[in-house]
């Protein structure tokens, strides 16, 4: 099984971490969704494929979860959301495609260059995967700081959570409960958000969350 | 009321245990024990914590063991209905009791703490009850500022100190102090972790010039708590700088030493300069603390230096000196501190130049305070003697150092030292001489009555323990021989052929210079040279007692406003010693001739600690504050910023180090 197992597994891997980039630079939203959801479908298959080398069971479970909730059910919801908003025609401004794809390599060299040495020797197949998944985390944090829009932050959030259960199936004997547990969260947040945008889009005509700079109960700065 | 019973119970049960802790302590040192270790299972996750006594604990434990017993029977004679004069009491029972066994026990934990967890937790519990202790008089005009200033030099040490013991666990996070000890960290590291815990104990322990909150706090509190605070507290803090120093920071390099003796010196001199202008009798006492523990300080520089001078026969003798005078001043101070108390609860008032005359109005108290002046004087044959004698013959051994810049460096701190040693005699002349003798300047002074036996047996126990330390010092001293074998690696040898009575650190094989001392002897000595005196005015004087109008100089005789003051009597000195470093500054206001106006004769003075020390400091912080208050007006995008980028270089630093 050791060869193909790993190349596959790192395959799925890089994949995952090859759309977060094109998460990066998505201008409008509907694309940016359906990239996300692109992105989930690779998770459930990196986690079917551990499940299968790992021969955990557990983990199809994990997959499931990842391709109907985070692949179908989030997605369809986001783009549901936006519709009704009537806002799919939305360009976001990001920051200049170029400056942040640099950004973004770097990010994924720091995490090559911490993760390779400190994991020496734990087995290639974790060690390349840790890096992958931090490499996907921070990219989903630059992604969440260079949207304005809301929506686009709440991708970033999703997309950063992938990253964890990336990071999560990649290692042995982790359990189910915490999987389910990180899903639960999301889900619950998935729905916070979006009774959020909805209230936000009522007060504010618009989901830019710099209208809420000004109503913070600070004084009036 | 129903408060005398709690009180009992607490002040009672407070006393039974501190008694507990001493004859434990000195039982231990008696028996000269290898350290008694016990797990206990509760502490910080992964790492549990111990206890642990040794030698060096001991020394400190008996010291708070002593004092703590002493206080919680004075304390609950000063509680007591009728302690006090009508219209004047001290705070609140429900404001001591509470915290009264919470800060002997802080004290207690961090003696006896094996870890470095054990040792800031009980440190932390000893800072935050004696805040409250303080506190406990807060309707008093001046106490909301004193505990405020205390608690921020609490919470600064305190830092210092965790930082210290990090850079001491090193990146083990061998946080025992046997692990601590085994592992070095490197001479950057060890050296950055020596300066912060010199700085964090230095604050505690009332090192110049991070003093200035001390003499604003201690007098504050209740005088049984002032004692402790005091008398005990400051040890406490000793004790840390000790171990840190001498236990687990390794071999020292010789500018620890040279830094410890020259701030030692310069807290003695100032302390006791500071002293001699007080007018505030508890106030003077606080001063008096930091002078001593200045002295102390002073002596364990010395013990550093011998030690790694390769000299350790003379680092134990100054460390042993250093370790007496930790017992004296303990002793004493918490006497004169709980005859400070005793003159508040008489008279009410306690300013100086209000009382006066007192000798007469609390017979029973007036000779215990004036033991325990004598002794903070170092007069021999009383306890304070004997230490500062063994610790001057350490610094005249400083000529044996092999480094040019420190024998004559120790000879300068040794002039400091024997200016401060003659400069608090002066001090506690004017201190017992004008509240005690003379007449009363006061209507409060000539009300005073006699304070009530729980008071006066709270005195006589450390007054007792004054005189016989003081006659006895080689006793006393062999409790600390295994105290010096931690410390600095050898004991200070037995006194030779001259036997107990002796205190003879003379000849010895580590190459000892110096003479010898008998506190027995000379108290035989000056005994009969007294009695024989004392037979001889009475034969050849009139007896009996004889009363007489003062001779007024012709004019008609004049109130007891006329008498010498303590302003007056610190004048001289103040003139000589305070109008350079502390601006004081006189001035006189006489009535033109035919006004009837009174005379007024203002005097200032500045403590240059608050202008170039901690000034600057709070303005910096204020600047800062005002710098970072920016940050709470951001955007939330700019907020995950700043956790993005905080992220990103934690991760940086981490491959790099990696």
């Amino acid at each position: 099984m050791g060869e193909i197992g790993y190349d596959v597994a790192h395959l799925l891997g890089t994949s995952i971490l090859l759309v977060s980039f094109a998460l990066l630079y998505q201008r409008r939203l509907t694309s940016l969704i359906n990239a996300f959801a692109v992105q989930s479908v690779l998770l459930a298959a990196a986690a079917a494929w551990q499940g299968w080398i790992q021969a955990s069971p557990h983990l199809y479970l994990t997959a499931l979860i990842a391709l109907v909730l985070k692949a179908v059910v989030i997605p369809v919801a986001l783009h549901r959301i936006i519709a009704r908003l009537g806002i799919h025609r939305t360009i976001e401004r990001v920051l200049g495609v170029a400056s942040t794809l640099a950004l973004a390599v770097g990010l994924v060299a720091l995490s090559l260059a911490l993760v390779l040495p400190l994991a020496g020797e734990a087995a290639a197949l974790t060690r390349e995967d840790l890096a992958l998944a931090l490499s996907v985390v921070l990219l989903a944090l630059l992604m969440m700081i260079s949207r304005r829009n809301a929506i686009g932050q709440v991708v970033g959030f999703m997309s950063l959570e992938n990253g964890l259960i990336l990071a999560a199936i990649g290692v042995k004997g982790m359990p189910l409960v915490v999987e389910m547990s990180v899903a639960f969260a999301v889900m619950v947040a998935f729905i916070i958000f979006g009774v959020f945008f909805f209230q936000i889009r009522e007060r504010f005509d618009s989901l830019d969350v710099q209208y809420l700079e000004r109503f913070r109960g600070e004084g009036d700065r | 009321m129903g408060r005398g019973p709690v009180a009992a119970l607490i002040y009672g049960g407070s006393g039974v245990a501190a008694l507990l802790v001493t004859g434990v302590a000195f039982a231990f040192l008696i028996q000269g024990d290898s350290p008694w270790h016990l797990k206990i299972p509760i502490g910080p996750p992964g790492l549990g914590a111990s206890l642990v006594l040794d030698g060096l604990s001991a020394v400190f434990l008996l010291a708070v063991g002593l004092a703590g017993a002493t206080a919680s029977v004075f304390g609950w004679g000063y509680g007591r209905d009728g302690a006090h004069k009508p219209g004047h009491h001290g705070p609140a029972p429900a404001r001591v009791l509470p915290f009264f066994p919470l800060f002997l026990a802080g004290m207690v934990m961090v003696l006896l703490a094996g870890d470095a967890f054990g040792f800031l937790f009980g440190w932390e519990v000893m800072s935050v009850a004696s805040w409250l202790l303080v506190l406990s008089t807060h309707d008093e005009p001046e106490t909301p500022r004193a505990a405020r200033l205390y608690l921020v030099m609490a919470a600064i040490g305190s830092l210092c100190l965790m930082v210290s013991f990090g850079l001491l666990a090193g990146p083990e996070a061998a946080f025992s102090f046997t692990a601590m000890r085994e592992q070095g960290v490197g001479d950057g590291l060890t050296a950055l972790a020596v300066v912060l815990a010199v700085l964090g104990a230095g604050s505690k322990a009332g090192l110049v010039p991070l003093h200035i909150w001390l003499p604003l706090a201690h007098p504050a509190a209740p005088s049984h708590v002032s004692a402790l605070m005091s008398g005990v507290m400051t040890k406490v803090a000793l004790y840390g700088l000790c171990r840190i120093l001498f236990d687990l920071a390794g071999m020292p390099d010789w500018w620890w030493g040279a830094l410890l003796a020259a701030l030692g010196s310069l807290t003695a001199v100032a302390g006791v300069l500071y002293a001699l202008l007080q007018d505030d009798i508890k106030r003077l006492l606080a001063y008096s603390t930091v002078e001593n523990v200045g002295f102390i300080c002073l002596s364990l520089g010395l013990a550093l230096m011998f030690k790694a001078d390769g000299k350790p026969v003379i680092a134990a003798l100054a460390f042993s000196a250093a370790l007496l005078h930790v017992l004296n001043h303990s002793l004493f101070k918490t006497l004169l501190f709980y005859g400070a108390g005793a003159v508040v609860a008489a008279t009410g008032t306690r300013s100086l130049e209000t009382l006066g005359g007192l000798i007469h109005r609390l017979p029973r108290t007036a000779p215990l305070l004036l033991i325990g002046s004598a002794a903070a004087s170092a007069l021999p044959p009383l306890n304070g003697f004997a230490s500062e004698w063994l610790g001057f013959q350490a610094i005249l051994n400083g000529p044996q150092l092999s480094l040019w810049g420190l024998k004559v460096g120790v000879m300068v701190v040794g002039v400091f030292a024997a200016l401060a040693a003659a400069l608090a005699a002066a001090c506690f002349l004017r201190f017992f001489g004008i509240a005690f003798l003379g007449r009363p300047r006061s209507a409060e002074a000539v009300a005073a009555q006699e304070v009530t036996a729980p008071l006066q047996l709270a005195m006589v126990v450390p007054a007792l323990l004054c005189v016989l330390v003081g006659i006895l010092p080689g006793l006393v001293l062999r409790l600390l021989h295994d105290a010096a074998a931690i410390a600095v690696g050898t004991a200070l040898p037995a006194s030779g052929s001259l036997g107990w009575l002796w205190l003879a650190p003379v000849g010895q094989a580590g190459g000892l210079a110096g003479n010898s001392y008998s506190g027995f002897f000379v108290l035989l000595v000056a005994g009969g040279l007294a009695l024989l005196v004392f037979r001889l005015i009475r034969r050849h004087a009139a007896s009996g007692l004889r009363r007489a109008d003062a001779w007024g100089c012709g004019y008609p005789p004049v109130g007891p406003v006329s008498q010498y003051s303590g302003a007056s009597f610190a004048q001289p000195l103040r003139r000589v010693f305070a109008s350079g470093v502390f601006q004081a500054r006189e001035q006189v206001s006489m009535p033109e001739p035919g006004e009837t106006g009174a005379a007024s004769h203002l005097l200032r003075w500045r403590d240059p600690a608050w202008d170039f020390v901690a000034r600057p400091v709070w303005a910096t912080v204020d600047w800062l504050a005002g710098r970072l208050n920016h940050l709470q007006f951001l955007t939330i995008r700019r907020y995950l910023m700043l956790m993005f980028a905080t992220l990103v270089t934690l991760l940086a630093i981490m491959a790099v180090l990696a």
